[in-house]
């Protein structure tokens, strides 16, 4: 009993030593990919400014200033006021929340939901696989937008609705990467003999194959959380996503457009922090790609 | 040839079938009676059933949807709930100003998207491939309503060279649009030109090029580019999608009277008429550009026809 326990230990222990010693390769040649790193230092300001932002932002971004509308970019107004006074450095700050939110929520979805139908697919083949495929046709007939435009126009507009067309429309592209690359390691020997152990189907897919896929996903994943953001402004800036009169990077856009020629700053920023937050989410992902997924580079 | 490409037409006769299938859905899944959306809101429960027999309502759902395919076939779109004309009036009014805002985007996107990619990979790793790859993943980042904001208050606000938005000002007034559509698009056609043509350039038979005591300018543009650019003409099809819900974020940046500004517009005022058929136009005109580019592709490379 106690040499079994040990045994169990000592697996574990080389389990979490292979995770470890695998991740920490990752960082050694990820750290050299300066631009890559440099997102992601950006990408974790963020965040923190997600967390800590409402302590830190000068102003409250919802109270109006009469006295200072349309303020352009001075001392304490760092990026100017907008229509109704507000600062616009402190909307901007607030905007992040909502942008990340949703992003990454979107994508989460879209990611879990493709991952598992792509693994399906790839490792059950056959008819499973064929459906799974078609669906995937089915959904790549529709461009992004537009598909998401439709569902929007069906549920109503709304962030939430927002997320659910975001996650709609990542599913496929999800599936088809995981199904490729569940192909590939559904030959490779250690699924063999772990079939051939007679493991259970539901523990090869999840133990075996689904960690290997895990790095592909890592980095679609990155990569279509800029995508996304760039869909959910666009959407808040039709007027389909969040209320125009919220701290919204595409709301912001949407309202400030009336004052562009005179007030130009109210749609600079905001744009500039989608342009900004996009650009590292895709810095980041190419520098994840040629780490984690070489054989795709070049 | 003829025979590959019947193929490829039959082949996507049923996708078109599904999706005009999901398209005719649209309708019953949104909330409410379609009924009571046609006749209004201050119509009598009479008014309602009349619509809702007009519209075919109480048939099934297949009834209805061969009756929706057959009058697609006719081009009979129905009628607007707002405007009361016929979809296909509003849309053919519309179609010139979009098609050929989309097809000067693709046209810029493709002559610098390439020349990018080119410069990129004749001069890979060094100053020029880091610049010009700055700017590709720059211009996948930028959201082209923000492009153009920034490009309307420099061109036209600023300098007054160029319309702030419409199309009364002749070519005048596809410059900007257009340059805001194409710039996420170039930037990708750009990335894959540049990863094409590196690969080409590992190949065997660039090697015997080379060893043969060709020129390095002789090589990337005789023998090369040829054969990095058919891949390109793929990635673009596909890209095509992304130029078509741009072309709606951008046609309302500049109060462009095309097709994506009439379905924000019809949106809005829940027109669900003009809604599906748009949703329709735009993902045939997808699929289709994707067949036309499957052709080309076949034809430019003979092997893939005998699969």
């Amino acid at each position: 009993m106690e040499n079994n326990n040990a045994k169990m230990y000592l697996n574990e222990e080389i389990n979490s030593n292979k995770t470890e010693s695998r991740f920490l390769e990752f960082w050694k040649l990820f750290r050299k990919k300066k631009p890559a790193l440099y997102s992601l230092y950006f990408i974790i300001l963020l965040l923190a400014l997600v967390v800590a932002g409402q302590y830190i932002t000068p102003f409250d971004h919802t109270e109006p200033d009469y006295g200072n509308v349309l303020n352009s970019p001075s001392w304490p107004y760092v990026f100017g006021t907008d229509e109704y006074g507000r600062d616009l450095f402190s909307r901007i700050i607030a905007g992040t929340e909502i942008a990340l939110t949703v992003s990454l929520t979107a994508v989460t979805i879209g990611a879990i939901a493709g991952t598992i139908l792509g693994l399906i697919s790839g490792f059950f083949g056959k008819w499973i696989d064929k459906a799974i495929m078609r669906l995937c046709d089915i959904l790549f007939a529709f461009p992004d937008l537009i598909l998401a435009i439709g569902i929007v126009a069906i549920l109503g507009p709304g962030l939430q609705n927002v997320i659910i067309a975001i996650a709609f429309f990542s599913v496929p592209s999800f599936a088809r990467i995981v199904r490729s690359s569940t192909l590939e390691v559904k030959e490779l020997l250690f699924v063999e003999s772990a079939k051939s152990m007679g493991a259970s189907r539901k523990r090869i897919v999840f133990k075996h194959i689904f960690p290997e896929t895990i790095p592909v996903v890592i980095v679609y994943f990155t990569m279509n959380v800029g995508t996304a953001i760039l869909s959910a402004a666009s959407l808040s800036f039709l007027g389909l996503g969040a209320e125009l009169s919220s701290p919204d990077w595409g709301a912001m856009l949407s309202m400030g457009r009336d004052y562009i020629g005179t007030s130009f700053h109210i749609v600079f920023f905001p744009g500039l922090m989608i342009f900004l937050t996009v650009l590292a989410f895709n810095i980041l992902g190419d520098g994840m790609r040629d780490v984690l997924d070489p054989k795709t580079r070049d | 040839m003829l025979r590959y490409i019947i193929k490829r037409l039959l082949s996507l006769l049923p996708l078109l079938l599904v999706v005009s299938f999901f398209v005719f859905m649209f309708i019953h899944f949104i909330p409410g009676d379609p009924a009571r959306l046609m006749a209004g809101q201050d119509a009598g429960v009479e008014e309602i059933e009349n619509a809702r027999n007009a519209l075919g309502l109480n048939d099934p759902i297949l009834v209805q949807y061969t009756t929706y395919l057959s009058s697609l076939l006719q081009l009979e779109l129905g009628e607007s709930y707002r405007s009361g004309i016929p979809v296909i009036d509003l849309i053919s009014d519309r179609i010139g100003p979009s098609l050929l805002l989309t097809f000067f985007s693709i046209l810029w996107a493709l002559v610098i998207g390439i020349l990018l990619g080119i410069i990129s990979a004749v001069f890979r790793d060094r100053l020029p491939d880091r610049l010009g790859m700055l700017t590709a993943v720059s211009g996948i980042s930028l959201p082209n309503f923000w492009l153009g904001l920034v490009a309307i208050q420099i061109f036209s606000v600023q300098l007054g060279w160029l319309p702030t938005g419409g199309i009364n000002d002749g070519l005048k007034s596809y410059i900007l649009p257009s340059f805001a559509l194409g710039a996420g698009i170039m930037a990708m056609i750009a990335r894959f030109t540049r990863s094409s043509l590196v690969h080409t350039l590992k190949q065997d038979y660039i090697r015997t090029g080379r060893s043969k005591g060709l020129s390095g300018q002789h090589i990337i543009y005789g023998h090369a580019l040829k054969n990095s650019l058919i891949p390109v003409i793929t990635v673009a099809g596909l890209q095509f999608g992304f130029l078509l819900g741009g072309s709606v974020v951008v046609e309302t940046v500049f109060s462009f009277p095309g097709l994506g500004q009439l379905l924000i517009d019809s949106i809005s005022y829940r027109d669900y008429p003009v809604v599906q058929a748009l949703i329709l136009f735009f993902s045939v005109q997808f699929i289709l550009v994707n067949l036309i580019v499957d052709i080309l592709y076949s034809l430019f490379n003979p092997k893939i026809r005998y699969d």
